[in-house]
């Protein structure tokens, strides 16, 4: 029984380092700001959830199942406020949205020289 | 270990996310960066606990998330107000 609820959060957080790692790689590679957010997005939201809930399958009913669900609580509040006030910031300081100019995927206004 | 190939893509990711902000062009591209560094590092301290079997760092996981929170929070602010400052101060001349 309990081989069995480890192999179940042994995926759950195989998952969840998965979601995190790609999210790690779009926000390394992708062309301009708010595509980053975009990809660092499923890194705030789907991998805590994921990780958390394979180390709550490792936790049982006990003190730490409590503390886990509060930080993916607080992860799950926290995140979006943070996303939104950087957007925010960033539309605000006059960052527009790189655009595709022509076919051959070039992109233009990378942050029009704001530093 | 059930806990090694989720640390080794956070470890990974860590260091992904270092180089975005070492890198990365803009100011927001490394307020991003580190936003990302600091949710990944609570994943780490939250794995770790468990790995070594001692729960009591949880607590010093969820610190390290209103820490990290109310620090990106902070610089945002910072910069969003010095950036329109400066609009102001060019429309003034």
């Amino acid at each position: 029984m309990a081989s069995v609820i480890d192999m179940i959060s042994f995926a759950l957080l195989a998952a969840g380092g998965f979601c995190v790692f790609v999210g790690g790689v779009g926000v390394l590679r992708l062309p301009d700001l708010y595509t980053r957010m975009h990809a660092a997005s499923i890194t705030d939201t789907a991998g805590p959830l994921l990780v958390l809930a394979g180390l709550a399958l490792q936790a049982g009913w006990s003190l730490a199942l409590f503390k886990l669900a509060v930080i993916l609580v607080f992860l799950a509040v926290t995140a979006p406020t943070a996303a939104y006030a950087l957007g925010n910031a960033a539309l605000v300081s006059g960052y527009r949205p790189a655009v595709v100019s022509d076919e051959s995927g070039a992109t233009d206004s990378e942050g029009e020289g704001h530093a | 270990m059930i806990f090694y190939p989720v640390l080794f893509a956070l470890i990974a990711t860590m260091a992904l996310a270092l180089a975005r902000a070492l890198l990365g062009p803009s100011l927001y591209d490394r307020v991003l960066a580190v936003n990302m560094f600091g949710t990944k590092t609570v994943l780490f301290l939250a794995v770790t606990a468990f790995m070594l079997g001692r729960p009591d760092f949880l607590d010093l996981a969820l610190a390290y998330a209103a820490i990290n929170f109310i620090g990106v929070l902070a610089v945002l602010q910072f910069f969003q107000s010095r950036e329109i400052r400066q609009r102001y101060e060019r429309q003034g001349r």
